[in-house]
């Protein structure tokens, strides 16, 4: 088993896609997609519980400027590469083959849209397991072309505007990042390395200041993907525009690509820097949480609500991490799987709702629970994961994240632990806006699920409870890793 | 050595464009494309033949050492691919083996110019290739534009050689000496050079480095001698343009580094600085400007603007990667900008001229504007497909070529300490991904959702365009795509033979 197999797989369907009927598209990239489940299963079973990446290809690639095509899995990689590979298969199946309420001159759906999917799952999975600074890069940029494509193509009105914001955004951030590991690139030892560990041991020992600005440089360009307060700007409005599948892809997993980088590559590469502006990312995170419940406690479109909240996630992820606990960080880990899961469940609901009722906005909504059972239930079950009741997964995360918090600040763990109320708050409130009451016009027509949809929301909901009651052998994995890289930071 | 005494690929060049110009007496005018393609792939096997053989000619005029091999190479490539490309340019029966023997001769200019060692040879390169590009400019004989192009690019060139003319007899002046091999020597060791020099002999020196530099700069268009690009390129025929922006600019920037890394590496002190505001002010001239046109083909004269700035980053970082990235780089920028011009034309061709205008009128050049492109996805994907890759190479998006020339030009410049250009270059390539974008974003999206001025663009070329492409374009386009993503992933191969 090697993990160059697991990009390999992807790539080669996405362009097999080119070639197929169209009719037989969406069978072959489902069918791509649960092989490569599988393979990654299959790896799954194959790793060893320590602290080494396993399974490593280390080719050379560009001899003269020392870059390695080096790619292994180690506990917090495999976690995240089993992520997406569960997800995609689950957000291709969540397609729907005839354009549905289409504005006119959107794309048909065709073997485009589903090579990009794929095109996206090799360059998710690439940035998941590169061990090298310069194929990191490589695959995180490679990530935003296909997911661009996928808004700018099927996106909602304003698309064109709106997905270049977020393409700038994002690529200025991923500048600084390059500017960032050239610069420790130049402190490795001659004929220099992009290796992950060369790359460790020169950003150590660089003196503070440096450090002060490789942690800048790659804090804003991971906080433009998550994103954290006040680089959040692009993404409400990037969530909404989407098509449900790039939403998906965007919350569910590239999202993960942002708080992967801050454990993998800022805090062993820049421990100093890390130690002395941990604690400002930590409150532009906190403040994150806030400001994002705030506005989704006000908002009238789901979509949106949901985006908002997806912000207060992934900012107590950021601040868990920055505690630089074990636990803030096993927690982080848990809730960039949990949340991935929740948030495409998420969206998957407002998809359904959309393609039933044509809105999406809370107020024009109500009493569909009385027509669709099934869909209630797992709404319900989706939404309960979200806000974090015990025995859903959102606990496991939001429980270690907090009390990693509480280690470094109890105030700053109080005012964080507010997300959970908060994020009750909206979500529940949307809850009962959206399925309670009585039925009007538009939704007493209300179909339940088809065979398809349970067939996306089935495996989320078990997913979430799993998870949830038994979360061990997850959190067995990752843990050699993590105290490793705490270790790094904190020289003891 | 006697028997050696032959450049084969520089006679294989020539008895090309002889041949291009017999094809009219004889009448195979037919045959003249795929004689003209077989003879430039004789050509770069002759050149690769050569290899490592660092053969100096003509008593030593000029040394075909590797560097030349590969430019060589990169210069017989380019014209390979825009012969395929540039079939339209050639429609005219009558006009048709002069302008193949003109671009062929251009061509061997090109070649003297990567290939010289005395700095005679490098004037009389540039010549050989300026003369044939001033008629080939004005080849559009109906259009006012095409001649005050072929006029502008006229004046400005002889202007620019004058400079260097100039410069090179200061330098004679001074050190008594056109061979840049022992000029560099000379420059080494100060001493030797008191013998030859006379009074103010110094001076003379610095003032001939400085108007070669302003002549070379005018030549590849560097800010603050680039006001004739854009008018130039916008006028001449869409084919000359992508010849001009590509093998004219990667032969001058082979020349210009030949010059400054052999001859005045020890004179940094003079012209650094110089050079590193030029190459400042060209980087954010030339995107900012490009930002605010809505004609593709200005808005790619402008690019091609930008990205002579990066270049310059190559002659200040002075090191041993200057010549790999220099090559690399202007392999990947031809390569993504011939695709692009190869495109652009099409559609132009594809668009009827406005009435009124009969393509005289110098200012609102409709054809080729940004909006003639909405939808291009739709009419033609392949070449939608291939804009987009020369986009995004352009635009330095990994993994393709022009990410990876970027990248080695970054941090060479870096490796020197740099640091405050190569943040200026990185700013500006951020730039250059707004312009870029907005051809792409224009091509995928739908007429329909256009506002209504757009709209009537739409209404004016209903026709789409047929997916029948000739077949030399579509192998050209293809073959750039795949060069493209091949530099772009691999791109140890080229940059470890220099």
């Amino acid at each position: 088993m090697n993990t160059a197999l697991l990009i390999l797989l992807p790539l080669i369907a996405s362009l097999l896609m080119l070639l197929v009927k169209p009719e037989q598209v969406k069978r072959l990239a489902l069918a791509a997609a649960f092989i490569e489940l599988l393979l990654s299963v299959y790896a799954l079973s194959k790793f060893k519980i320590n602290a080494e990446p396993q399974m490593m290809v280390n080719l050379v690639w560009i001899q003269s400027l020392g870059i390695h095509f080096k790619v292994a899995l180690d506990g917090i990689s495999i976690l995240l590469v089993m992520l997406t590979n569960v997800l995609v298969p689950l957000i291709i199946l969540s397609t729907r083959s005839a354009p549905v309420l289409s504005p006119e001159g959107r794309a048909e759906r065709g073997a485009v849209f589903y090579s990009l999917i794929l095109l996206m799952q090799m360059a998710l999975i690439g940035v998941f397991t590169a061990m090298d600074g310069f194929l990191f890069y490589i695959f995180w940029e490679l990530a935003l072309i296909p997911i661009w494509f996928i808004c700018l193509l099927w996106g909602g009105e304003n698309r064109a505007r709106i997905t270049f914001k977020f393409f700038i955004y994002t690529l200025a951030g991923s500048l600084l990042m390059l500017v960032g590991l050239i610069y420790v690139y130049l402190q490795t030892p001659a004929a220099h390395s992009f290796d992950i560990q060369a790359l460790y041991a020169a950003g150590k020992n660089l003196t503070a200041s440096e450090q002060t600005w490789i942690f800048w440089a790659l804090f804003i360009a991971f906080a433009i993907k998550m994103p954290v307060f006040p680089f959040h700007t692009w993404q409400p409005d990037t969530y909404t525009v989407a098509p449900t599948q790039g939403t998906m892809l965007l919350s569910g997993i590239m999202l993960k690509m942002g708080t992967y980088g801050l454990i993998r590559w800022l805090l062993p590469m820049a421990p100093l820097g890390v130690q002395q502006w941990g604690n400002t990312a930590i409150i532009l995170s906190v403040i994150g949480i806030l400001y994002a419940s705030i506005i989704a406690i006000q908002q009238k479109d789901f979509k949106r609500l949901i985006a908002y909240s997806s912000i207060a996630h992934v900012g107590l992820i950021s601040a868990g991490i920055f505690s630089l606990t074990v636990q803030g960080l096993q927690g982080g880990l848990m809730q960039m799987l949990a949340h991935g899961i929740n948030v495409v469940g998420l969206f998957f609901v407002v998809d359904i709702l959309f393609n039933r009722t044509g809105t999406q906005e809370l107020s024009k909504l109500g009493g569909i629970r009385n027509v669709s059972p099934w869909f209630a239930t797992t709404f319900m079950m989706v939404l309960l994961g979200s806000v974090a009741l015990p025995l859903t997964n959102g606990f496991i995360g939001e429980f270690l994240l907090i009390n990693g918090l509480f280690q470094y600040d109890v105030y700053i763990a109080g005012i964080a632990g507010l997300t959970v109320i908060l994020g009750a708050v909206y979500m529940l409130r949307s809850y009962q806006k959206i399925m309670l009451g009585e039925t009007n016009s538009l939704t007493a027509t209300f179909i339940d699920l088809s065979f398809n949809e349970k067939a996306v929301l089935v495996p989320i909901v078990i997913l979430i409870f799993a998870m949830g009651v038994y979360p061990k052998p997850l959190l067995d994995i990752a843990e050699p890793v993590i105290m490793k890289i705490v270790a790094m930071i904190k020289p003891m | 050595m006697t028997k050696k005494e032959e450049m084969k690929t520089l006679y294989i060049l020539s008895a090309l464009g002889v041949i291009a110009l017999l094809a009219e007496i004889f009448k195979f005018k037919k045959f003249l494309l795929p004689l003209v393609l077989i003879g430039l792939l004789g050509a770069i096997a002759a050149a690769i033949k050569d290899w490592n053989t660092n053969i100096h000619y003509y008593s030593n005029m000029m040394s075909f050492d590797n560097y030349a091999i590969l430019f060589t190479i990169v210069l017989c490539s380019i014209a390979f691919l825009w012969f395929l490309t540039s079939q339209g340019f050639f429609r005219s029966e009558s006009s048709k083996s002069d302008h193949y023997a003109l671009v062929l001769f251009s061509l061997c200019g090109a070649m003297l110019m990567v290939s010289y060692s005395n700095m005679v040879m490098l004037f009389l390169g540039i010549e050989i290739l300026s003369i044939p590009i001033y008629v080939l400019a004005g080849s559009n004989k109906d259009s006012l534009a095409s001649n005050e192009s072929a006029l502008k690019y006229f004046l400005m060139g002889a202007f620019a050689t004058g400079f260097l003319l100039f410069g090179i007899a200061m330098i004679y002046g001074a050190t008594g000496s056109f061979d840049i091999g022992s000029i560099g020597t000379m420059l080494k060791s100060p001493e030797l050079i008191s013998v030859w020099r006379g009074p103010g002999g110094e001076t003379l020196l610095y003032v001939g480095i400085l108007l070669m530099l302003i002549g070379l700069c005018f030549k590849v268009a560097a800010a603050p001698f680039h006001f004739w690009t854009p008018d130039v390129y916008e006028g001449a025929p869409t084919p000359v343009t992508a010849w001009m922006s590509t093998l004219v600019k990667t032969a001058a920037f082979a020349a210009f580094l030949r010059l400054f890394m052999t001859c005045f590496a020890q004179t940094g002190s003079v012209w650094m600085n110089i050079i590193w505001i030029m190459a400042a002010l060209t980087i954010l001239l030339g995107n900012i400007t490009a930002v605010y046109q809505n004609s593709v083909k200005r808005m790619l004269a402008y690019s091609s603007i930008s990205h002579a700035g990066y270049m310059l980053l190559a002659i200040i970082s002075m090191n041993e990667h200057s010549a790999g990235s220099v090559l690399f780089y202007s392999a990947a920028y031809s390569v993504a900008t011939i695709s692009a011009f190869a495109v652009l034309s099409i559609v132009e061709s594809e668009t009827p001229r406005p009435e009124g205008s009969q393509g005289n009128a110098p200012s609102p050049f409709r054809a080729g504007v940004i909006d003639s492109f909405i939808g291009l996805s739709k009419r033609n994907p392949l070449l939608a497909f291939a804009m987009t890759i020369s986009m995004l190479s352009l635009a330095g998006i990994p993994p393709l070529a022009g990410f990876f020339g970027k990248y080695y030009l970054f941090t060479s410049a870096l490796q020197n300490g740099y640091v405050w250009l190569v943040l200026i270059a990185a700013l500006g390539s951020l730039i250059g991904v707004y312009y870029y974008f907005r051809v792409i974003i224009a091509m995928y999206t739908t007429p329909s959702s256009v506002s209504p001025q757009g709209g009537e663009t739409k209404a004016s070329h209903p026709s789409p365009l047929g997916g029948e492409l000739e077949w030399g374009a579509k192998l050209a386009l293809l073959l750039c795509i795949l060069l493209s993503l091949l530099l772009g992933c691999f791109p140890d191969m080229i940059i470890r033979l220099i």
